[in-house]
């Protein structure tokens, strides 16, 4: 009504068109586009829950099969025996070398990874970033089975020398200690891990690093601070909740990385004290090696396996969530 | 304590395109110096030169001289980093760190500069909340995040964050322009108080606000787009606003510009 009095020069066109067209102006949410994207949207969302729920229940279900009849204690057991009767299997090998060599995978990448990403958003020059950065993301698109070949068929011969210099000095400790057989060992797998999760460390860093706005760094840069400084006062901090989620996204490909540890490592049932020997298993190699030959209760075991990985997973992730939470008023998002 | 600015012939570029040319002025220790002038003109790149923070920028470069006292800025040997922490520096929007609490903000620069104890930090970080009147507000909050002030609040952090080094000079880049009037009267305010211990230059675009705090104003002009801005004149305050020497700066000033 308002628009046609306002064009009082015009000659006064009929209101009914007028009246018509505010009216389906002002129930916009109603219109297709708005409700197609709104389903679309809404649905995803459920799907995700519907598909986390069912992956939950049948792990479950699964799993309670097998730890019902499972004569050994399920988390302390050192062996994996699913053919005996009653059968006796155990998860606490494949937990601690699952958590051992995702952390070695973790403390050799996480830092090298945010070293590459601060140097290609802040020190290297604009010709040089491009092509490092294309080259990280072609690391990132090779298939694990080519880190594993490339692992067994490279990197085990050529770890003598580290593992060598590794017992000499620091064999002392026990964790180092090697007896000189073959590196398929923790450590072998460790570092393979590390090479695999750099790049998404590293891209997901860098995008979090090119995000630090210009005007903190000009105000570290005003008070006087070296470039360095720039890093550790402005960028650095504003990227921490970023890098964190970076480290989970790649621990999650450490933890359930299957292929590759199946290639390089000579699995057993023991825990081994040393890095450096032979021996151990995890959750995703142990299903991988056995779930071709397994019976029907051998798979339902696997399974129950699988559900433990699946648990420390949302553990890991529930922590690091907790973690950024913590210093949420903090944030550079504040700013 | 507060020293004089002098500089001679500077030209500043950002790659080929030249942006001021030919600029000398000369600034004394302990007063205010106002920047005004058309957007583009030069005045907040010419601002960035007195603390070489225009080098910053990809493709920013300078010739000329500028004098703090005796020692050049831009001599050989000088390191860019020293001469930053004798010249400080306020943005045009306030810039706290949002990752760093009230306590943390002011200390930062001086957590840069050497190792303190903890008693002579609080002082000093006591004292620069207070010379930038915001201690009252903050006091019972100063392990609080930066970010949760209103914005005058802010900048009055950004201002206590450089005084907090003792700087010789503090250059304040339209400090006010993304403020409400009364956070604007508060830095102006203070501004007044500062310029007892600090050389003062502000670039505005508030022409009572120059008019306000200022004791000298400098006009800038550039005869065209994608020419080179240029220093038209610099005189005390009062001239520059009832009688000014040149034409175009009674005509920029009585608002028949352009």
């Amino acid at each position: 009504m308002d628009i046609s009095t306002q064009t009082t020069d015009a000659p006064p066109p009929t209101p009914e068109p007028d009246v018509a067209r505010l009216k389906s102006n002002s129930r916009g949410a109603t219109r297709p586009g708005d409700r197609i994207f709104l389903g679309l949207s809404r649905g995803s969302g459920i799907l995700l829950l519907v598909v986390m729920a069912a992956i939950a229940v049948f792990l479950t279900y699964r799993a309670s099969l097998a730890i019902s009849k499972d004569h050994g204690n399920f988390l302390t057991t050192f062996e994996w025996n699913t053919n005996l009767t009653p059968p006796s299997f155990g998860i606490a090998v494949l937990a601690f070398g699952t958590i051992v060599s995702s952390i070695i995978a973790m403390a050799l990448a996480v830092p090298v990874a945010v070293a590459i990403a601060l140097f290609l958003t802040h020190y290297a020059p604009r010709k040089l970033s491009g092509p490092i950065a294309y080259v990280i993301d072609l690391l990132a698109a090779v298939p694990s089975i080519v880190y594993g070949l490339w692992g067994a068929l490279i990197l085990v011969p050529h770890m003598q020398g580290l593992y060598g210099w590794l017992n000499d000095y620091l064999g002392w400790t026990g964790i180092f200690s090697w007896d000189g057989g073959a590196p398929r060992a923790m450590l072998t797998v460790g570092i393979l891990l590390a090479i695999m999760i750099l790049p998404i460390i590293t891209n997901v860093s860098r995008e979090v690093f090119r995000q630090v706005p210009r005007m903190h760094e000009e105000a570290a840069l005003a008070l006087g601070a070296t470039r360095w400084e720039v890093v550790r006062m402005a960028v650095l901090p504003f990227g921490r909740s970023g890098v964190i989620s970076a480290s989970m996204l790649g621990l999650g490909r450490a933890l359930g990385e299957t292929m590759a540890v199946a290639t390089v490592l000579s699995p057993s049932y023991d825990i081994q004290a040393s890095l450096l020997d032979p021996g151990g298993g995890t959750f995703a190699q142990n299903i991988a090696s056995k779930f071709g030959e397994a019976t029907e209760q051998g798979r339902d075991a696997l399974i129950a396996s699988g559900l433990v990985l699946f648990v420390i997973t949302l553990l890991v992730n529930g922590a690091a969530r907790a973690i950024i939470a913590r210093r949420k008023e903090y944030s550079g998002a504040n700013a | 304590m507060a020293k004089r600015i002098d500089v001679s012939g500077l030209t500043a570029y950002y790659g080929s395109h030249k942006a001021i040319e030919d600029i000398s002025m000369t600034v004394e220790p302990r007063s205010v110096t106002a920047f005004i002038g058309p957007s583009g003109c030069g005045k907040s790149t010419f601002l960035r030169t007195l603390n070489r923070m225009h080098e910053v920028t990809p493709g920013g470069r300078v010739e000329g001289k500028v004098l703090l006292d005796d020692e050049d800025l831009y001599g050989t040997g000088v390191d860019p980093v020293s001469v930053r922490r004798e010249v400080g520096m306020v943005f045009q929007r306030p810039n706290p760190f949002p990752t760093m609490s009230i306590f943390e903000n002011v200390a930062a620069g001086l957590r840069l500069n050497g190792s303190y104890k903890k008693s002579e930090l609080s002082d000093i970080v006591e004292k620069s909340l207070k010379g930038a009147n915001l201690w009252n507000e903050v006091k019972d909050r100063l392990n609080k995040p930066g970010s949760g002030l209103s914005g005058g609040q802010q900048q009055r952090l950004c201002i206590a964050r450089a005084i907090a080094v003792e700087p010789k000079v503090l250059l304040m880049d339209e400090p006010c322009s993304a403020l409400d009037p009364i956070s604007t009267l508060a830095i102006e305010d203070l501004i007044g108080e500062l310029k007892e211990r600090f050389t003062i230059v502000i670039v505005t675009h508030n022409m009572q606000q120059a008019a306000r705090v200022s004791d000298r104003t400098a006009f800038f002009n550039l005869s065209a787009v994608g020419q080179p801005g240029r220093l038209i004149e610099i005189d005390d305050t009062e001239r520059i606003f009832s009688n000014p020497s040149v034409q175009a700066t009674e005509d920029y000033i009585s608002g028949r510009f352009g």
